[in-house]
């Protein structure tokens, strides 16, 4: 019989389930990424209104945006590193505790894990100003126990935004992580100890290399949507908190200022881009994308 | 003290799980206990339990007009999505066809993409084409954005299925149309299920791109967003709240309908 692989087969198949949502995604996301492509080299119209300008191909733009925001970018890579190790850090524990040591409890600490998902992460986020900032519990006690100054603060800084955000993506973090941990036969581990390795070494050449495809799938996931996140720095930061995707924003909100934004939002996913093309190289993981 | 330092090492997982466990529930605490704070329009300091506002959840009533538009988003996103997302899963994972990289990599490319971009990108567009942003543009950037969710979800589903139940089907007699329709598709089925509720929670939950294409409608994460500043009213901790319960409602029941298939 020759039916195996195809369900309904006709040459023509694939093309007719494929035509809608393809069609779909190149009018809504390749035309717009087009567009905004093209207005990212426009200069203002001479003695137009506000938000009217016209293709000047003046290239300089990017120049002009990058160095005026130089900061920005730096402190959204910066943030976003940081929120990515230290989500990989909480989350690989907690991923290989899940996997291993949860026993019947199982299913129901993975439902713990995306309850996050289930609240609207504005109102968590809000939660957290609210718990860390001066009418909160937390800052009273610590003042009081002189773990920190009278007058430091936690909210309104870099700190409080890093947290956030490694908050937020947490669950991002840990779901591919133990995906990947609870595929490891537990034997190979066993057959690591009975060849005399200890702990450490076993986690060093046996399960941290066999879990490597959750640890990239993890960080691409923190990483990605926490570079271009602007409201846990909108909650939670302060002016020096700033980041490009705050600038973005405002470029296009407050300032309509739609080439320089354009600008800024392609220097980001290039950036984005030939980082994540590098790290997947250097990981060898390939078959991800 | 040696007993308590070995007990110590050997819990040490469970004990840093257990603190990062708290670490992720402590704001969906803060947020469910406050939904019961006699806290009047701000609700910044714990005033006094009351049941009010679960009694009267429109006592706010900007909460309930945005609430009522994030439903109907998300409802209609989600049917798009999922109808579109599926089909271009079926046949990724069921057909060999020319421009199969090409698809995968469309597919891959706006999950890959800041929020941000897609929301200026797409905003950019309508400006450029005249039209202005509200619901009909926000659907469309929902659509967008969940697409690519659901055919990872539904691709992964086809994957997993084993081909000889197919096969067995077809051994049987049953023509191609009624082995899809009386064996695959039931098959995917609850991978179809779980792309749809992950589709809604993510266009149920956006704000960076809602925020760049609806205009001056509000959805439910923009009003929480506009009036984080002068204190968000208890109403939008309640439908918060309720929003978490049904969601673990959803999840309970669909583990314990997966239990009884299983055993059946």
């Amino acid at each position: 019989m020759k039916m195996s692989k195809s369900g309904i087969s006709s040459p023509r198949t694939p093309y007719l389930l494929l035509l809608p949502g393809i069609g779909f995604l190149f009018t809504f996301f390749i035309w717009p990424i087009a567009n905004l492509a093209q207005t990212s080299t426009q200069t203002p119209v001479a003695g137009g209104d506000t938000g009217s300008y016209e293709q000047t191909l003046r290239w300089r733009n990017y120049i002009d945006a990058f160095v005026e925001n130089k900061e920005q970018f730096g402190r959204s890579f910066l943030y976003a590193s940081l929120a990515t190790i230290l989500a990989l850090a909480i989350a690989y524990p907690l991923a290989y505790a899940i996997a291993f040591k949860a026993g019947k409890l199982k299913n129901v600490l993975l439902v713990l894990v995306v309850a996050p998902f289930f609240t609207s992460f504005l109102l968590r986020t809000i939660a957290w100003k609210q718990i860390l900032g001066e009418q909160g519990f937390v800052v009273p006690t610590l003042r009081s126990l002189h773990i920190i100054a009278p007058s430091t603060t936690l909210t309104s800084s870099a700190f409080a935004v890093v947290a956030g955000m490694t908050y937020n993506f947490l669950p991002f973090m840990t779901l591919p992580l133990y995906a990947s941990i609870d595929r490891i036969d537990p034997r190979t581990l066993e057959a690591s100890g009975d060849l005399y390795a200890n702990g450490f070494t076993t986690f060093r050449k046996v399960t941290f290399p066999l879990s490597l495809p959750g640890v990239v799938a993890g960080t691409l996931l923190t990483f990605i949507p926490a570079a271009g996140d602007y409201v846990n720095a909108a909650i939670l930061g302060s002016p020096e908190t700033k980041m490009i995707g705050n600038v973005i924003d405002s470029r296009f909100f407050k300032i309509v200022d739609y080439p320089t934004a354009a600008a800024l939002s392609f220097t980001l996913m290039a950036a984005i881009l030939v980082l994540v093309t590098v790290y997947i190289r250097k990981a060898g993981t390939e078959e991800l994308v | 003290m040696r007993k308590v330092s070995r007990w110590f090492q050997r819990n040490l997982i469970r004990i840093y799980a257990g603190v990062a466990f708290t670490y992720l529930l402590i704001p969906i605490a803060y947020t469910v206990a406050f939904s019961f704070n006699d806290g009047g329009k701000s609700n910044l300091i714990w005033k006094g339990f009351t049941f009010n506002n679960w009694l009267n959840p429109c006592g706010a009533p900007e909460v309930c007009t945005a609430l009522g538009n994030s439903i109907k988003i998300g409802f209609l996103a989600t049917t798009f999505a999922t109808i579109l997302g599926t089909m271009i899963a079926f046949a990724i994972g069921r057909h060999k066809f020319r421009g199969r990289s090409a698809t995968n990599l469309l597919i891959f490319l706006p999950m890959a993409t800041p929020e941000i971009v897609l929301g200026a990108s797409l905003l950019s567009l309508f400006l450029t084409l005249k039209i202005n942003p509200g619901f009909w543009p926000t659907v469309i950037a929902h659509v967008m954005f969940c697409i690519s969710f659901v055919v990872v979800t539904v691709k992964a589903r086809i994957a997993s299925l084993d081909p000889r139940l197919e096969q067995a089907a077809m051994d049987l007699y049953a023509n191609e149309v009624e082995t899809f329709r009386r064996v695959t598709f039931p098959l995917v089925a609850p991978g179809i299920a779980g792309a749809a509720l992950l589709a809604f929670s993510l266009s149920f939950d956006d704000f960076i791109i809602t925020n760049f294409n609806s205009g001056t409608m509000t959805t439910f994460p923009k009003f929480v967003y506009v009036s984080a500043a002068r204190g968000i009213p208890p109403q939008a901790n309640v439908i918060g709240s309720s929003m978490f319960l049904i969601a673990l409602v959803i999840v309970i029941l669909g583990q314990i309908v997966g239990r009884k298939r299983a055993v059946k």
